[in-house]
């Protein structure tokens, strides 16, 4: 590549021809700078609170960690999550597909305007996409006599826990496959569809499989933060105690109770939950990185 | 085209059955949902329990008793908003009035409806400290000497902190003879001892007790005791000032709420039980000064309450929550002019 030479900087040498570094490369020192800058932030900011959370659950031993897990509220509250996980992510895997699909294969007018809703969550405040449940579903609301009546419970019950993670993880699996299914274009589906298939069997043995990494990715992603969320979650919650308190809620319940060990047990789930996902989404990178490539632009 | 429009249609589907699939319906079982604030989770906790078995023992039927906590003010919003409580046990007066007056669930008169203002138990604005007092902390006065750090919660959201607020008004006042003006410049002097400023009541006992800021903590009664059975007596002292609030944390049932589920006996006869022998004595247990001692139980329980000077919110100084809330803790009122967020 270069000489030694040339990432060293003298200023006692004359400036020959290609003696000095190239102005695309940095000094060492900057880079070692810059590098360092983002390590000890890392460190700081991400590494070290995550060590605390699992050294803080472990406080009282690994007795208390597995009684944090015997709790028949904590129990409730995983159970809750996984069930809310269960419905939000296939909803949004199939409304993700189709949405990406819309975008990427057809032309319509207000197609950037579709593009732009898709966003919307990411753009909004949680605890904002709570509040439009509330005043939608809740008591003050025109749609309520009718919900009474017919004896629906949304806001403070499940469903509203559901909707209101629905709404937060909407665009994870949309925003995915877009630019995947841009890249690839119509080529495929149109030869398959030339060649007699019918539109399920182009798009169960063509677009499926063109897609397959990219969509495993954006449930992964869609699956943790469905499990996590917090701000949305506990606007429409009501809080009640082993029926609708979800895993991030019982965590702040736990520790508002001076319970430190449970809701650090509780909270390190979470976070390996969450170190998971980075490994399988990290294994998935480094083998299919090509069919991922759409995913790397953003 | 036509496959985007099948996968739309099969989605919506999707949608729906999964939707319809979890709207649960109410059991035929009798549960009781009984929507409080923070710091009474471990009084109903032990109190849940003891009704239970009451109501088991005199009806034959079993009962769930459900519990959800948080801020007063918040949890009456979500009352307001269709939290379908069949029993509210709040921290002030003026949350419970909201819910009569904004959703019509019960009647304005509430008050009413059981002994004693509808108030089973009352408690007090105390002092905890770090153990041996070291900066000598034993009365309001001492809260504004110099060096010293007072936690307390943010008035304008915790109901505890307004309590706070009030009491150190209230000595402040008899302090000055009563010299507005001077009650004025003792709270704006007190709240420029604040370092945090947390929203509720147990954000502030976890920032003084977890993250040692502060010299002192106003907290309530039971909440002190709290931190002494959490984080071990060997690391905090209460000290009672000489004079504090009579805190009233009223109940009510929910009537509209509970005619819908059926569950009007029960939930009326679960704020009674609280009056009875059993419930006063787990009130007192929990640190929270039973309004009836003499059925207490266990004597030695009461020993813990001492009798300090404990002025009401009724008293002509405040003229009753109505009076006090908009003077004090509204939009413009006094805590809005003497207190300025620090940076």
């Amino acid at each position: 590549m270069y000489e030694q030479d040339d990432l060293v900087y003298d200023s006692r040498r004359p400036i020959a021809p290609y003696a000095h570094t190239r102005p695309t490369t940095e000094r060492p020192w900057v880079k070692w700078l810059l590098i360092g800058i983002a390590m000890a932030f890392m460190l700081a900011v991400l590494v070290l609170p995550l060590v605390l959370v699992f050294t803080e659950a472990f406080r009282k031993g690994a007795d208390a960690y597995f009684a944090a897990f015997t709790d028949a509220q904590s129990l409730a509250a995983i159970r809750l999550t996984l069930l809310v996980a269960a419905i939000a992510v296939p909803l949004n895997l199939v409304f993700g597909i189709a949405a990406a699909w819309c975008v990427a294969k057809y032309e319509f007018p207000g197609k950037t305007f579709l593009t732009t809703l898709i966003d919307l969550p990411f753009s909004v405040s949680p605890v904002v996409s709570g509040m439009v449940y509330v005043l939608l579903f809740g008591a003050q609301s025109f749609l309520h006599p009718f919900l009474r009546a017919n004896n629906i419970e949304i806001i403070f019950a499940v469903p509203g826990i559901v909707l209101a993670t629905i709404f937060v993880t909407f665009p994870f699996i949309a925003r995915e496959l877009i630019p995947l299914m841009q890249d690839q274009g119509n080529g495929d589906e149109e030869a398959a569809l030339s060649l007699g298939a019918t539109g399920w069997q182009t798009f169960w043995r063509v677009t499926l499989p063109n897609i397959k990494w990219g969509l495993l990715y954006g449930v992964l992603l869609c699956n943790a933060r469905a499990m996590g969320e917090f701000g949305a979650v506990s606007v429409v919650s009501g809080h009640i105690r082993g029926k609708t308190t979800t895993m991030p809620l019982d965590i702040e319940i736990l520790y508002n109770e001076y319970n430190f060990a449970a809701a650090f047990a509780v909270a390190s789930l979470l976070a390996m939950l969450a170190l998971v996902t980075l490994l399988v989404k990290t294994i998935l990178e480094f083998r299919y990185g090509d069919e991922l490539a759409g995913t790397r632009r953003h | 085209m036509k496959t985007t429009a099948r996968l739309l249609a099969i989605g919506a589907l999707f949608a729906s059955v999964a939707l319809t699939g979890v709207v649960t319906a109410r059991a035929a079982d009798q549960t009781l949902l009984n929507v409080s604030y923070d710091p009474t989770r471990e009084l109903y906790a032990a109190y849940n329990v003891a009704f239970a078995k009451h109501w088991n023992e005199t009806t034959g039927n079993n009962v769930t008793i459900e519990q959800s906590h948080g801020g007063s003010g918040k949890q009456a919003q979500s009352v307001i908003d269709g939290l379908q409580a069949d029993v509210v046990t709040l921290a002030l007066e003026g949350d419970i009035n909201a819910i009569a007056e904004k959703a019509g669930l019960f009647n304005t008169d509430w008050r009413g409806e059981f002994a004693n203002n509808s108030t089973p138990y009352t408690s007090t604005i105390v002092f905890l400290v770090r153990k041996g007092n070291p900066k000598g902390i034993s009365d309001w006065g001492d809260l504004i000497k110099d060096g010293v750090e007072v936690i307390t919660p943010n008035p304008k959201t915790s109901g505890g902190a307004r309590w706070n607020y009030l009491a150190a008004w209230a000595w402040s006042n008899k302090a000055n003879g009563g010299d507005e003006a001077k009650n004025i410049e003792f709270v704006k002097e007190l709240f420029a001892h604040v370092p945090v400023l947390d929203t509720g009541a147990r954000g502030s006992t976890v920032t003084f007790a977890q993250k040692e800021l502060g010299d002192v903590l106003l907290a309530w009664e039971n909440e002190a005791f709290l931190v002494l059975d959490e984080f071990g007596a060997d690391n905090f002292d209460v000290v009672y000032p000489p004079s504090s609030i009579l805190a009233e944390p009223p109940v009510a049932v929910v009537d509209k709420n509970a005619e819908a589920h059926g569950t009007v006996e029960l939930a009326t006869e679960y704020l009674n039980y609280l009056y009875s022998a059993e419930g006063q004595t787990i009130a007192a247990a929990n640190h929270y000064r039973p309004s009836n001692p003499d059925i207490v139980t266990d004597k030695a329980l009461l020993d813990a309450f001492p009798k300090i000077d404990l002025i009401s919110i009724d008293d002509p100084l405040f003229g009753g929550w109505k009076t006090a809330q908009p003077k004090h803790f509204g939009d413009g009122g006094i805590f809005d002019q003497i207190f300025a967020p620090q940076g």
